[in-house]
């Protein structure tokens, strides 16, 4: 039995996966960098360690200093959050061969995963449709354009190993991929040490709809239903949304067959999201899967009433599932707005100081924070201060919360996000349910030019 | 002569020119990285970059000093 965890994370997630431990009665560890020594999240943990300097690679990236905070606490389990180590099989290897428990997935389903041309060759022999696209890592841009010329433009140039929005790019025309192919290929290299690069046809009018995964050790799998993520800034999701306002109740079970189909291929365990793009018809293809918590969980928890985070442990401690699929009903509508530090128009970071810092409340809102009131926001890592959920009986009642909740949501000293929020949840098409990948750069960046 | 000055807080992930190289008015001179993101710092005019006052990896404060430019 799980009974000390340490967090190999910072900032929301980290205060998130220690209240669920906290519910729980199990002890937590924070690991922080010199950055992050007032962050909220260190003073919530029942015991804290400096990791190092401020940098990813001294800090949060440092897989054997968390390993040998670890032993030293008289941990059990890390659980590794999303971004930084979750997805790097090597640390999941590391933590097991060090006799901590790892709370995710095997290394071999990470690894698999992780190299995105093998996971859609894994999506392929499990019957789950692909976008169409490349079977292997195209080896130079003579051979991209040879393939461009059977996919057809506009086609999405991509990382096998990349992620949050790095190293992929829309290509319209041979010149734009003659372009772009070796730049990319190049910042792949730098990010994520790999610069093997694939092709995919790129929908139009696309939407981004994913499945949360629960899997057990014993071969027991059920899904979580849907999010809808399609509103993004930067290839980056910024609404997120259960249930879907888009898709048939038949599209629905479609996809949730879809995705335990491939749990169930892969071995696949603990908690997991398969992705999806999803065209105007409704056809649905496999964009990758993520084998860690993600930053949208709480909608999911919201409609669902499950606890992700508990559902983690309790699966890393070998348990059977607590729930069959019959068991998972969805109540109401949840959405998520990430606040952002950065310039609502150009998207540009905004470290700093925040002087003032006053979240919303009330019966239907949720927050999930990284931050407070006099606290630097630097600039070291990801810009997302926090995350703002708010559920109704339907999609227009939470949207009536979310706007509330938005205009009293007070950050002083830094720019950030919210006015464009403000504007998306107001927008008649982001009412009417419109909301399709393309919505900021077909409504929200427009309106800002007429400004 | 003008100084180019950092635009926000981050870190020098590359300098793409180098010191008696001719530039043009918004040829980016170096590329920040700052919270995941890359920001380009271009120049505000035609000159001759005279001295690049970072290396890459160093920690700049918004306002610091990057290059200097003679025009």
């Amino acid at each position: 039995m799980i009974k000390k965890i340490v967090i190999a994370n910072r900032g929301e997630i980290a205060a998130r996966v220690i209240r669920t431990c906290n519910r729980l009665g199990i002890d937590t560890v924070a690991v922080y960098s010199e950055a992050d020594q007032n962050a909220p999240f260190v003073s919530m943990a029942d015991e804290c360690f400096l990791l190092g300097p401020s940098r990813v690679q001294e800090s949060y990236m440092n897989a054997e200093k968390i390993i040998s905070i670890a032993e030293k606490a008289g941990a059990d389990a890390i659980h590794p959050g999303y971004g930084f180590l979750s997805e790097n099989s090597r640390f999941a290897d590391q933590c097991r061969e060090a006799g901590l428990v790892f709370i995710g997935p095997s290394s071999k389903v990470i690894e698999h995963m992780g190299n995105k041309i093998a996971a859609r060759q894994a999506m392929k022999d499990a019957g789950v449709p692909i976008v169409p696209g490349t079977d292997e890592a195209v080896a130079n841009v003579e051979d991209a354009k040879k393939i461009a010329e059977t996919i057809g433009y506009p086609i999405m140039l991509k990382a096998a190993s990349g992620g949050g929005g790095i190293g992929m790019q829309v290509v319209n025309t041979d010149e734009e991929l003659e372009k772009a192919f070796d730049s990319n290929a190049k910042r792949a290299q730098t990010f994520f040490g790999d610069g093997a690069m694939f092709m995919e046809k790129k929908l139009d009018n696309a939407r981004h709809i994913e499945i949360q995964l629960l899997a057990d050790q014993h071969g027991n799998a059920i899904h979580l239903f849907e999010r809808e993520c399609s509103i993004q800034r930067r290839n980056q999701k910024v609404i997120e949304e259960a249930p879907s306002p888009f898709i048939s109740e038949s599209t629905r079970d479609a996809m949730g067959e879809s995705a335990i189909r491939a749990a169930k291929a892969l071995n696949y365990t603990n908690a997991g999201t398969i992705e999806f793009i999803m065209d105007e018809d409704e056809n649905f293809y496999f964009l990758e899967m993520n084998t860690r918590i993600q930053v949208e969980h709480p909608v999911t928890e919201e409609v669902t009433g499950v606890d992700i985070v508990e559902q983690q442990i309790a699966i890393a401690n070998g348990e059977t599932l607590a729930y069959n699929q019959s068991d998972i009903g969805r109540v109401g509508h949840a959405i998520e707005a990430r606040i952002y530090a950065e310039d609502p128009e150009t998207f540009f970071p905004s470290p700093g100081y925040i002087s003032t810092f006053e979240l919303p409340d009330g019966e239907n809102i949720r927050n999930e924070t990284a931050v407070k009131a006099d606290f630097t926001v630097t600039p070291f890592y990801d810009p997302m201060i926090g995350k703002l959920i708010a559920k109704g009986a339907d999609r227009n009642e939470a949207i009536t919360a979310l706007k509330q909740a938005l205009l009293n949501y007070k950050v002083e000293g830094i720019k950030t996000n919210i006015p464009m929020l403000l504007e998306v949840v107001d927008h008649s098409q982001f009412l009417n349910g419109n909301t399709t990948t393309a919505f900021i750069d077909n409504y929200y960046l427009p309106m800002m030019k007429t400004n | 002569m003008t100084e180019i000055k950092a635009s926000m807080a981050g870190s020098v992930w590359k300098i793409v020119v180098s010191e008696g190289e001719t530039v043009e008015e918004d040829q980016d001179i170096v590329i920040l990285e700052s919270m995941k993101m890359e920001i380009p710092i271009p120049a505000e005019s035609d000159g001759t970059v005279k001295e690049l006052k970072v290396a890459e990896g160093d920690f700049v404060n918004e306002g610091d000093t990057i290059a200097i430019l003679e025009s």
